[in-house]
């Protein structure tokens, strides 16, 4: 039987694009988290953490209500810009970036923190920018966490599902991923593909995460002996 | 001239209280910061260089002004020329010693003083380590070359030595003189050791709870004695057996008769009485 690669491919193209994404937004972000001192920082650090907690299926509606051309956002969207993001692929990267925004920003904030503020200090009082401490001392010192945070994401995504059905809905080619075909063939009682979905799904992930648990364990190896 | 004036509300060892201090540094001289812990050493050092922001302050080192709050001056580290020898070295851990010395360079890189660094601090060997294989000497010989590099117009130094063993400690106290004297900066050294500041430093200033107690030279402000009758050690009992005690002074263990009343833990006071008997 041939099995449909297609829901595969679309899977790693957007854990691939939200991980991207992810890194470009959650660095400045846990930068910020990790140097802040601001009365709001718990609200902020809160609302990056609710995707943890809250059943997919609602972000998924709130963001479904909020992209659908028929409220204010997504219509503003349609009317100004002919964007439409529901049940298109760039919508499904949007609601993949909040869903996994904690996973990218938590790692990179604790490792952060848990780095000595002196770090900082020195490379201030050695006439550096901020730019330069955070890219060349600050973010090196890090590569565990960093590591973690973009495997975890990437990781993460993968394994989607509640959100993507409800903003992506199942258009092959379109939205529909892995974990979504995996439902739709076992709800055929198309077994045999949806058992291939599901072990490429689960070797992968699990190959990954053992990379990374290796590699770290690597990494602290040679900060200490080298 | 260096003048510090500066008043800052602190969260001290024992509870809230205000750093105030005047005072006048000279130039090419080293000023030793001399407290207990939680004086606010710390904090002033950070004051001025930026690290932290006083309510009101005025410091001006060489004419040119870094912080007047009055006149809404402050400029930031990086443009106060400073060198900062930290506590823990802060050494970058992803770089090798020659790495965290080419950092602290500005655009044009000044390789014979780097090398020059380098070798008074005895570290050729080490260029190519990074800072976890070193040991605390050298780790504090990095951070002191690294701090030079940018031949800052004040070195600030936290307490640099106070992680090293005796030995290594003079060792180093020894090198620091040295590359005083051949590069003439001026220093503000933060130190709670007595022999330290009288070694290394021309001026001191003594600071408690966040306020200048004294300030002279080290041999002043400490009351030097000159009569060796006043010589007095201080020790405390380990064990005490019949007419016998036994007391432990500088990790050495003495064998004196009892006094009356005496009990282990107790703290006694010996003096020096003729032909160097121990009282």
């Amino acid at each position: 039987m041939d099995i449909d690669l297609q829901p595969l491919w679309l899977t790693f193209k957007l854990a691939s694009i939200t991980t991207v994404c992810l890194l470009v937004i959650g660095l400045p972000l846990a930068a910020l988290l990790a140097q802040s001192r601001s009365r709001f920082k718990s609200v902020i650090e809160a609302l990056v953490s609710l995707p943890l907690v809250l059943p997919p299926s609602v972000l998924g509606f709130y963001l479904l209500l909020a992209l659908s051309p028929a409220h204010g956002f997504g219509g503003w969207l349609q009317s100004w810009f002919n964007i439409r993001l529901i049940f298109t692929f760039p919508g499904l990267v949007i609601g993949s970036v909040i869903y996994s925004l904690p996973f990218m920003v938590h790692p990179i904030q604790g490792g952060l923190e848990a780095l000595p503020e002196s770090l900082q200090h020195a490379s201030w009082t050695l006439g550096r920018s901020n730019f330069d401490t955070f890219f060349k001392v600050l973010l090196p010192n890090i590569r565990p966490a960093l590591l973690t945070g973009i495997v975890l994401t990437f990781a993460h995504t993968l394994g989607e599902f509640g959100l993507v059905l409800m903003i992506g809905g199942s258009l092959p080619g379109v939205t529909k991923v892995a974990s979504i075909a995996i439902y739709n063939e076992a709800e055929a009682l198309n077994f045999h593909a949806a058992h291939v979905y599901s072990a490429v799904l689960l070797v992968v992930s699990f190959s990954i995460l053992l990379l990374v648990y290796i590699i770290n364990k690597q990494l602290v190896k040679n900060r200490l002996a080298l | 001239m260096i003048r510090i004036n500066i008043c800052k509300k602190l969260n001290l060892a024992d509870g809230v209280s205000q750093l105030v201090v005047d005072a006048e540094l000279s130039l090419q001289k080293i000023t030793a910061l001399y407290g207990p812990s939680g004086a606010g050493k710390t904090s002033l050092l950070k004051i001025i260089a930026g690290l932290m922001q006083p309510e009101d302050g005025f410091i001006e080192v060489n004419g040119e002004v870094w912080l007047d709050t009055s006149r809404g001056i402050n400029l930031p580290p990086q443009k106060r020329n400073i060198g900062f020898v930290f506590q823990d070295y802060a050494l970058f851990p992803n770089m090798t010693v020659r790495q965290n010395l080419l950092y602290a360079s500005r655009k044009n890189i000044d390789e014979q003083l780097i090398e020059h660094l380098l070798k008074l601090t005895g570290l050729v060997a080490f260029v190519n380590h990074k800072p976890a294989t070193l040991s605390g000497g050298q780790k504090q010989r990095a951070a002191l070359a690294r701090a030079l590099v940018r031949k800052p117009a004040l070195l600030l130094m936290d307490e640099p030595l106070s992680a090293l063993d005796n030995e290594t400690r003079l060792l180093l106290q020894q090198e620091l003189l040295q590359l005083h004297s051949e590069y003439k900066f001026s220093a503000l050294l933060v130190s709670h050791d007595v022999a330290e500041v009288y070694h290394l430093a021309d001026y001191m200033l003594s600071i408690d709870k966040g306020k200048i107690l004294k300030t002279g030279k080290p041999a002043e402000v400490f009351g030097l004695i000159e009569s060796e009758d006043q010589i007095r050690l201080f020790g405390q009992v380990v064990s005490v057996d019949g007419d016998w005690m036994t007391v432990i002074v500088d990790q050495r263990l003495f064998r004196l008769k009892c006094v009356t009343g005496l009990k282990v833990g107790d703290r006694v006071s010996l003096g020096f009485g003729d032909a160097g008997k121990i009282l």
